[in-house]
């Protein structure tokens, strides 16, 4: 579908930035890990805005390594963003589009439509599909709707037999049987989440191990305090939630849009991607995945990664920005990072040990970034190396097919990735079982069976 | 006598072009008002008010600015006023598009640019609506 009219308009923004920017944007070379290099800020009169043209998939694929396979187990979604694999395997996908933030400024008229044009025009579903693949032969051959009227439903935990789900106003709860594909009744709600304006809409959510809790991640509510410093009370934070009173404690502030969250496997360690501030120019700020400490601050609005002063915010605050910690790794610069999981020893020797993240792409940024899902080794319990490309070919040649959003590590051995553009549930699998998958609970899979089927054909349902 | 009839011989503006050209006076100020505001308050919402001062100001003065080309070419306009009321309006057309872009950017990202060009612009806006309200003296050269 070309939408000539908002695309001319990409391109003249893009042109005039590249005159009015003081410089282009050269990629930076090593704007991974723990010690990023941070150029000084700039911008010229224009921010860049480049937004790559949608287009239909077609007879093409994302790119996976050698050794792995990738099908659409599920398309024609209303805005998948996150995922959450049940334990018979079952797999739930949050659908909707939040935020209400009105326009408040010229700006926020015309920059509006051009990164509209990036989106897909769908509406947002406001509900839970599932999806089943009862014989396990990699087709997800149900699909059904498993809750609707919610509210930009995005981050989801089951504890036991209570399915949470994180609208982008309150924390609702489903009660859940293993085997439904239908909830039983309406939710209720747990507790209100703050939802005024909602620039950054997303509630991220995970749980803890022993099921006591739920952190829920509450994004900004601007770019940079310009929707004023009211607008940020309670934002920009992870609470951490008792499902049983919806009493909360605000477990962490600073991150910016801390826009997935998930537990290091075999610790109790919170793990967030946050999404860090634009219009500083092409390499500033780097988007990071780091673990949440209890009571730690991380710089927003105030200054980024650690103490580096943002001259935008007024009134500053010195001691703020002497208490605000640097995360442990950096992503590179608006990628977007929306997805996180941890892998299991199923996804295969190189891609065992590690976190997927999920890079939606950027938009602030002449020469796009992000657009796949990455995988940051682990050793030890902290990342280890730089990050390697697990999902990508969503953007090729200017052309966008796919934007990645929620990863979920299917313990079976399979990610599966949510693409909001093309609305599709991507799922990847190692064509070879790596170790005897873990024994389904009815049907148990052949025994040498492979994870999924090898007929190469894109699934088109 | 004849150089004193010529000498009081006003060309008045046209009454569009005199009500626009006005109009961009208080638009101006306002921006520069707000943006001092913002300034010393540091409440974005003064920051908000003047993007859209500026926005109204620069439609009027954009087509203010079309009133001024065609000024210099119509009939007994050699002098030098029409051109130095069109330099103004065109000066004050540039600098408040670098205003508009300037008030782009994210809260205290827009100072001190903000204040300075607010100012600029509101003082050529003050002196062209003087000069386009004095009207050109036709032929009076000095």
């Amino acid at each position: 579908m070309s939408r000539p009219s908002p695309l001319a308009l990409v391109a003249t923004v893009a042109g005039l930035s590249l005159l009015l920017a003081s410089c282009g944007d050269k990629p930076e070379p090593s704007q991974y890990g723990a010690n990023p290099t941070l150029p000084k800020p700039q911008r010229g009169l224009l921010p860049s805005m480049v937004i790559a043209e949608p287009g239909e998939w077609g007879e093409r694929r994302p790119l996976v390594p050698d050794g792995y396979r990738i099908t659409a187990i599920a398309t024609e979604l209303k805005i998948p963003r996150q995922t959450l694999v049940l334990p018979n395997g079952d797999i739930l996908v949050a659908e909707g589009r939040g935020g209400n933030a009105a326009k408040l400024k010229p700006k926020d008229i015309i920059a509006g439509p051009i990164k509209a044009a990036g989106n897909t025009s769908v509406k947002g579903g406001n509900r839970l599909s599932l999806l089943r693949d009862a014989d396990g032969d990699g087709t997800y051959e149900l699909q059904s709707v498993f809750a609707e009227n919610l509210n930009a439903p995005y981050g989801l935990a089951l504890i036991g037999n209570a399915l949470y789900v994180a609208n982008q106003d309150a924390l609702v709860r489903f009660d859940y049987r293993e085997g439904q594909t239908q909830a039983s009744g309406a939710p209720v709600k747990v507790a209100d989440l703050p939802s005024a304006i909602n620039h950054h809409w997303t509630k991220a959510m995970t749980a803890s191990p022993d099921g006591r809790f739920l952190y829920v991640g509450i994004g900004s509510n601007s770019n940079i305090t310009e929707r004023g410093m009211e607008a940020e009370v309670e934002r920009a934070q992870v609470w951490r939630i008792d499902p049983a009173t919806g009493a909360h404690k605000v477990y962490a502030t600073g991150l910016r849009n801390p826009t997935a969250l998930a537990i290091l496997p075999g610790t109790d360690q919170l793990w967030a991607v946050v999404n860090e501030r634009d219009e500083l120019g092409p390499n500033l700020v780097p988007d990071y995945l780091t673990s949440v400490r209890e009571g730690g601050f991380y710089g927003w609005p105030y200054s980024y990664w650690g103490r580096n002063v943002d001259p935008r915010v007024m009134p500053q605050d010195p001691e703020k920005v002497a208490s605000a910690i640097k995360p442990d790794y950096a992503l590179g610069s608006h990628v977007a990072a929306l997805g996180l999981d941890f892998s299991v020893a199923a996804m295969g020797g190189a891609f065992a040990n590690g976190a997927f993240v999920g890079e939606h792409g950027s938009w602030n940024r002449a020469d796009p970034v992000g657009y796949k899902v990455v995988f940051v080794p682990f050793r030890n319990g902290q990342p280890a190396g730089d990050p390697v490309d697990f999902v990508s070919g969503f953007n090729v040649d200017g052309m966008t097919y796919g934007r990645p959003v929620g990863v979920t590590v299917d313990p079976r051995g399979a990610l599966i990735v949510a693409d909001d553009l093309s609305n599709t549930i991507w799922r990847v699998t190692p064509e070879t079982a790596v170790t005897p998958p873990i024994p389904a609970p009815a049907d148990a899979a052949a025994p040498a069976e492979d994870a999924a089927p090898v007929d190469g054909a894109p699934s088109a349902r | 006598m004849v150089a004193t009839l010529e000498r009081t011989h006003l060309r008045a503006i046209h009454p569009l072009h005199a009500v626009l050209l006005a109009a961009t006076v208080p638009l101006f100020l306002g921006a520069l008002l707000t943006d001092l505001a913002y300034l010393s308050s540091h409440q974005i919402q003064w920051s908000n008010f003047a993007s859209w001062l500026i926005v109204g100001a620069m439609v009027l003065c954009g087509i203010v600015l079309v009133f001024a080309i065609a000024g210099l070419f119509s009939a007994g306009s050699r002098s030098r006023g029409g051109w130095l009321y069109f330099l103004l309006i065109l000066a004050a057309f540039v600098l408040g598009f670098i205003n508009a872009l300037v008030h782009g950017q994210d809260a205290w990202a827009i100072m001190p640019e903000a204040v300075v060009l607010s100012a600029i612009t509101t003082l050529l806006a003050c002196a062209a609506t003087w000069l386009g309200f004095s009207g050109h003296r036709v032929g009076a050269v000095p």
